[in-house]
Formats: structure tokens, sequence, C-alpha cells
């Protein structure tokens, strides 16, 4: 048995099913609050999940039950008495060594260390944000990805609209960025590396091999060998470069899975196909897989944090949801595909576990 | 003392109460106050910089207030959400 866990703009909705089918809503928390996120955190066993509710503003929130009780996290705010306030929590992470890792908006990273119950802003990175002049994407400031690395959990990457990628080995005590190779289209040429605004949709690292990293940016894919300091473009062979999801094999470093929009101007599935992108080649080439998607008069939006995935191999679990409130998933690393869910409101963010 | 009435999610963060008899001259100062009494309330009104949150609205005896609005004993204050659009 699956189970997703559904961020809506109106509610989470846990979905249970077997690969291959439809799957059930097992429960739905949050009626009517948007909640940005949610995961089952495989350490406690816990659902945590974010809202931002346009009234009270954003809330990180724990239940060991999603159709139970949920209690509010504390310390998932900024300083008092500073310039700005949290706008939004965009993604949880569970960590190496016990941490769980939120990321939000303005361009901040939270750590838990007692399964979310309670959050300490990392200042370090705060600091970066608060002496340079990050500049937001179109969803805002948002700091959607954060990748640890295997067994060693001082490190850690993390990704911000339009801040570009920055890495800590000290468990954040310091940040640096690793950016070079990364060529953003909407920008002059002379623009300099470290001012520039780099408009990071989504990163993942590879498990087995935590060198191998991949960024689909706002326009461009890039593959990272060196741990995130050098990207190289791999968007050849796609028909657009342009999407906000990724997704990883974590059996094949080799990997990828993208889901291409038109464009910054149309960000909608191209000619109404949903299509979603794999290579196992390292990104040299990308292959169409549909098998099982609408094909015809589907032009869906699919946002950074809607696609998740579980197991590996041939028996890899992919999931993604669409603004139309569609779920799609495989259980079989993409070759075929089914209809999840139907009908749900705008989906936010999709995570899986088994 | 001023009484501070609480609606929705507010209500319940508060102890079920939905009015509060609180000291403070100004709204500001009242809510700071209703943060003292009832921590659960931080950070559902005012946010870290000590603002209002945008689509929170203050009435202090049925006229629109702010933050800085002058407070009496025996004035009535109203905090609920705003009534605004969207889908």
């Amino acid at each position: 048995m699956t189970e997703l866990t559904v961020g809506t703009k109106k509610g989470l909705f846990v979905l249970e099913g077997d690969p291959g089918g439809e799957f059930k809503v097992r429960c739905r928390a949050f009626p009517g609050e948007p909640i940005d996120f949610a995961v089952r955190d495989p350490a406690s066993g816990r659902v945590i999940a974010t809202s931002t509710s346009p009234f009270y503003g954003p809330k990180i929130w724990f239940a060991d039950d999603p159709g139970g009780e949920w209690m509010q996290a504390e310390g998932v705010a900024l300083p008092e008495g500073g310039e700005e306030a949290l706008e939004r929590i965009w993604v949880i992470v569970p960590g190496e060594g016990g941490s769980l890792w939120a990321g939000g908006d303005p361009g901040v990273l939270f750590e838990s260390r007692d399964g979310g119950q309670s959050w300490e802003l990392n200042a370090a990175l705060r600091q970066h944000r608060v002496e340079e002049d990050w500049q937001p994407g179109g969803g805002g400031l948002c700091l959607h990805s954060i990748v640890p690395w295997p067994d060693e959990p001082d490190r850690l990457a993390v990704a911000v609209s339009a801040a570009g990628v920055w890495h800590t080995d000290d468990h954040g005590e310091t940040w640096r960025r690793g950016n070079h190779g990364i060529r953003p289209r909407y920008l002059p040429d002379d623009v300099s590396e470290d001012s520039s605004p780099l408009c990071v949709h989504r990163m993942e690292r590879a498990k087995r091999d935590p060198r191998r990293m991949f960024i689909q940016f706002h326009g461009g894919v890039y593959r990272s060998d060196d741990a995130g300091q050098n990207w190289s473009y791999i968007g050849d062979g796609l028909p657009s470069d342009f999407g906000f999801p990724l997704a990883l094999d974590p059996g094949d470093p080799d990997s990828a899975y993208v889901i291409p929009l038109t464009g910054d101007f149309d960000r909608v599935t191209p000619e109404g196909a949903v299509r979603v992108y794999e290579t196992r080649d390292g990104g040299q080439s990308w292959t169409p897989r549909g098998d099982g998607l609408p094909d015809r008069e589907a032009y869906l939006t699919v946002l950074r944090r809607a696609f998740g995935q579980v197991g590996e191999g041939d028996s890899l679990q992919l999931y993604f949801g669409a603004t139309s409130g569609d779920v799609f998933g495989t259980g079989d690393a993409g070759a075929t595909w089914s209809t999840v869910a139907t009908r749900l409101p705008p989906v936010f963010s999709v995570t899986a576990s088994a | 003392m001023a009484v501070v009435c609480l609606h929705g999610p507010l209500r319940s963060l508060a102890g079920d109460r939905a009015e509060l008899d609180l000291r403070g001259g100004t709204v500001h100062e009242l809510l700071r106050g209703l943060e003292e009494q009832h921590p659960s309330v931080t950070g559902w009104i005012l946010d870290e910089r000590g603002v209002i949150r945008r689509h929170i609205n203050v009435f202090v005896n049925g006229e629109r207030g702010r933050a800085e609005t002058a407070v009496e004993s025996g004035d009535r204050v109203e905090v609920l959400p705003a009534i605004t659009g969207g889908a």
C-alpha cells in the first residue's frame, strides 16, 4: 500500500492505494486552508505539514495520525523586530541524523531536532539574505529544495529562487554558492555569476552517488558531477527545457524525470499532451513517458513540489499532481501511468511513502 | 480595561474565551497583552515585526482601528479575519 500526502489549495488529502490503480482518500485535514507541503517523516512516523493561512500566516503542524489531532510547531518565525516576516514554508525534508529541515520565503532555512515539534532558524544563511540583494522569483523568495548528503549530516545543499544554489559542510555554520555553469537566458551575458538572480525551480541529489545532482532551472535542465559546484546543460532533446518539478530514481544516479511546460510565457504542458521525460544516461538523451497520461486537450500546470517518488529501479513509483486537481502515478518507473485521483483542489505538493 | 473580542480559531487559541478584559493604551498594547496571557496566539495576529497581519481587521467600538489606535477603559475591540475575496 502506498500513501500519498497531497497538499492542495483547500486542505491536505491523504490518499492510499496500490501502484497502477486509483487511490482512495483516507482523510482530509485543514479544510479550506492552503497546504503548501506535507511529508511523512520516516524517523518519527509523523506527518509534518505546512499551511499558509491568508489570515494568520504560515505555520508548521505535526500529527501522528493525519486524520486525528494536529499540533502547531514552535519557532516557525523570523526574529522579532526585524524588517521581514516569514511569508511561507515551501518544503520540509527529512535529513540525516534525525534532523528535519524546512525551507521557505524569504529564503529561510529552519531545522528541527525533535521530530518537527520545534524549529530553529539557520542564522548564517539568514545573514547572507540580510546582507545581499536576493531577488524573489515569481513565487516569492522561496527556499524550495533541500538535499542532504547521505550519511553525512553536516553536508547540505539548498536552492533558492532566485538566489541560486548554496552549500554547507558544517551543518549550516557557513555557506558558499555553487552556481558555476548555470546560464540564465533572462539576463545579459555579462552579469556576474555571484550577483545574478538565479531562478532554480527544483534541485535533487542522487542517493547512490551524492556528487551527482540535477537542477530544473527557469529555462534549462542541468547536471553536476562534483556535488553542485559546476553545472552542465542537459536540456537538449526535451520539447521545452522550462518546467518546475524534478524527480530521481534513488537506485540510478544517471536517472532524472522532468515534466516540461511550454515556457515561462505559457506554463502548461506542451501541445495539450501530458508527458514525463526520463533520462537514464545523465541527460544525454530523454525519452517521453506518457502511456496512460492525457495526450490531447490537456493543458496542465505541475508545480515544483507536486512530484514525488518512492521505491527504486523497475518498481519505482512516481506521482505528480496538477493545478487542475488531477493526480497521476506510475508503479513501473514511468513505463505506464494511471489516474490516481481527479477533481481535487489545485495541487501544490505531492509526497509518497510505502 | 478594554474588552477584546475574538472570533474564529483565535477564540480557541485563547482558551475558548470569546471576550477578554485586557489592559493597554493602544490596540497594539492590547494585542501584546493578549499574547502574554495566551502565548498560543503569538504569531496569529501580529507578525514577527509586530505588524497586524494584512487580512486581520480590528474594530474599536465599531470603527476600523489600527495598531496605534488609542483605547480607553470599557472600549470594545473586535479582532476578526477580513472578508477578503479570492477562490
